[in-house]
């Protein structure tokens, strides 16, 4: 990265698309294998999101990429170096916020900064200015005073990511940003992601189990048990379930249900209290649905049509929804199914 | 290393030699910082910063302060007080103040040093540890802060038992409080050196603190800081000569009553000095045993935090 003679290989150094690239990544412990074999690509600039149910090897991946953690197998290059080889280079090149705070609550947010910039050897001349360009865009250079102890967890998470931010990275590991915060100071963390990418020449790289999250994000991976199961764009990922889902409400919903097997060729349950189906292109649907609907078939009293959420693509590739996986009750559900489709 | 370890301010340049992304428009134009490649200098500077850390939260924590003296305190002006009037046979007129003077300094600076070391636990605990191992330094630099900012931090609290001597009879010459001072620094250093190498494994402070407590008392109660090594029944004796504290307390007692006007019988009596198989350790070499093992310990410390992940 500077022109010493202990700089690796100039190819390492031309690597523009690729912020991430990871091939075959694999981490046990022990028996239990945490990771097992993930290949996957983050471009430069990019947002990239990894999404799944606690224990799903998020954050095992997040530390192998960050070099906290020994691969077992496989390479992956964080920044063009490579996590095992040339660790110093990556750390160098990458910011972290973990899920937990790494903030020293006996020492000022200015000190904490401080205490980061002689770590990663920021210039001395560029520490002040720097210091207060980060802590001006997450709002907290008015406290840069006070004791870190004296913040609530919204302003500690602020601090950790303009602490993250403080040495220029090119990557920027956030391992659950929001985790554990109120839904106001969750959207502004958000507010900063985004403004981030605008500002700065900078890859993010989060990991989230909370679905409405990972619609801010340019692509999305969702992990479970370990494996990658899906990587697109959210958009791309819910137009692959293909289906809207429309909802209606009738006097009687039987009578509902096999006029649309009849009339429409639709099989329609009934869900949340409504007549429930799926279609291609809800929006387009509806007018037929009332154009076609035989004057003998109940009223329809409403509709309401919704866009496939990440939750329904979850559930389509894992057979089960994110959250069910989080209460443990994953297996007892795959045995399940197992068994049915014997 | 002929390293560029300062960035051309204004600029900004990415590694792969792409311009920055300007955006124009935006708020305000973000620096970029180069963080440059490791150095001799960059190590130094860890080593300094994890340093000035310990400073700053010693000084934050008046409490420790007061509080890691009580003990020296009671050692010193209770229990040397009260039991003077029992010991004066055998103390041939030198107050049993003045005797344990140097025994309780080595206290206040063992207990400051081992509660340094704590911290590590505590930084484990709350996770600041995470922050400092992924940093781009070695890991050598930070222990090696710890350690100095403890040892400092302890033979900090030394000094104020240092400013007691005169109450205990002890004089106030240059020389001696020169060696005193540079022996305590030597036992603050080891003993956070113990300290780190045991929270490098101990991951929880009751544990650690149980262990220390474990390791501490029977060291200081057999290292001869509260009576003299000479004539002891041969299972003390040799335990007294594998404790590595004796080798610290002795020649700080060595140094203290060079400096006081005794009969020799005293003398004879209250600080025999250590002896190897009848041969008289001098204080020097005792020293180096001391830092020898502080050294040691170090290393063990540095190659466990290497280790871990």
């Amino acid at each position: 990265m500077s022109q010493t003679a202990t700089t690796p290989s100039p190819a390492t150094e031309t690597a523009p698309t690729s912020a991430v690239s990871v091939d075959g990544l694999v981490k046990n412990y022990g028996e239990v294998e945490a990771v097992r074999g993930i290949e996957f690509d983050v471009a430069s600039g990019e947002i990239f999101g990894f999404l799944g149910p606690n224990g799903a090897g998020k954050s095992t991946t997040i530390n192998m990429l960050c070099t906290l953690v020994r691969p077992s197998g496989g390479t992956a290059r964080v920044a063009g170096h490579d996590v095992v080889s040339e660790r110093d280079d990556v750390r160098r090149n990458i910011g972290l916020v973990f899920q937990d705070t790494t903030l020293d609550g006996y020492l000022t947010a200015e000190q904490n900064l401080r205490l980061h910039a002689e770590l990663y050897g920021v210039p001395r001349e560029m520490v002040g200015e720097r210091m207060r360009q980060v802590t001006e865009m997450v709002g907290l250079w008015d406290r840069r005073g006070s004791l870190v102890n004296t913040f609530s967890g919204g302003m500690k998470r602020r601090l950790e990511i303009a602490r993250g931010l403080l040495h220029s990275p090119r990557v920027l590991f956030l391992d659950e940003p929001t985790v554990g915060l109120d839904p106001q100071t969750r959207s502004s963390i958000w507010r900063y992601i985004r403004e981030l990418k605008t500002r700065e020449d900078i890859t993010i790289f989060l990991t989230t189990h909370y679905m409405d999250e990972a619609e801010y994000c340019d692509r999305i991976a969702i992990m479970d048990q370990g494996r990658i199961i899906v990587l697109d764009t959210p958009a791309a990922l819910k137009a692959e379930v293909g289906k809207d889902r429309v909802q209606i409400q009738t006097d009687d919903d039987q009578a509902a249900i096999a006029g649309l097997r009849e009339h429409f060729d639709i099989d329609a349950t009934v869900a949340e209290g409504a007549v429930t189906f799926g279609v291609p292109e809800g929006g387009q649907f509806v007018p037929r649905l009332f154009d076609e609907w035989n004057p003998d078939l109940p009223a329809i009293r409403s509709v309401s049509v919704a866009r496939p959420s990440l939750d329904d693509v979850f559930m389509a590739h894992t057979g089960t929804t994110i959250r069910d996986a989080e209460s443990g009750q994953t297996d007892t559900r795959r045995n399940f199914a197992r068994m049915m489709n014997r | 290393m002929a390293t560029e370890t300062t960035a051309p301010l204004g600029a900004p340049q990415l590694p792969n030699g792409r311009p920055p992304a300007a955006q124009p428009g935006t708020p305000h134009e973000i620096a970029r910082v180069r963080v440059p490649t490791r150095s001799l200098r960059s190590e130094l500077r860890a080593i300094k910063v994890v340093w000035k850390r310990e400073l700053i939260r010693f000084s934050r924590d008046r409490l420790r302060i007061l509080t890691s003296l009580t003990q020296p305190f009671l050692f010193l002006f209770v229990l040397g007080t009260g039991l003077s009037r029992l010991a004066s046979a055998g103390t041939h007129g030198v107050n049993l103040r003045t005797f344990v003077y140097p025994g309780v300094l080595c206290m206040a600076v063992m207990f400051t040093a081992m509660f340094s070391a704590a911290s590590l636990v505590w930084d484990r605990e709350f996770g600041f540890l995470r922050e400092m191992m992924v940093a781009p330094v070695r890991r050598s630099s930070l222990v090696l802060g710890k350690c100095l900012g403890g040892a400092t931090v302890a033979s900090f609290q030394g000094v104020i038992v240092l400013c007691l001597a005169g109450l205990v009879g002890v004089p106030y010459a240059a020389g001696l409080i020169v060696e005193v001072f540079a022996l305590q620094l030597l036992l603050a250093f080891a003993i956070t050196a113990f300290g780190v190498m045991v929270a490098a494994r101990i991951t929880q402070m009751q544990s650690f603190m149980a262990l220390m407590q474990m390791a501490i008392m029977p060291m200081y109660f057999l290292s001869g800081a509260l009576f003299p090594v000479s004539g002891l029944p041969q299972w003390l004796a040799i335990l007294n000569r594998l404790d590595p504290l004796t080798y610290a307390v002795d020649p700080m007692r060595r140094a203290v009553f060079a400096h006081l006007k005794i009969s020799a019988a005293a003398r004879h009596a209250l600080d025999p000095g250590v002896t190897w198989w009848s041969w008289h350790v001098p204080s020097l070499v005792e020293a180096a045993v001391v830092a020898a093992l502080g050294l040691l310990m170090l290393t063990i410390a540095i190659v466990q935090f290497s280790r871990a992940e």
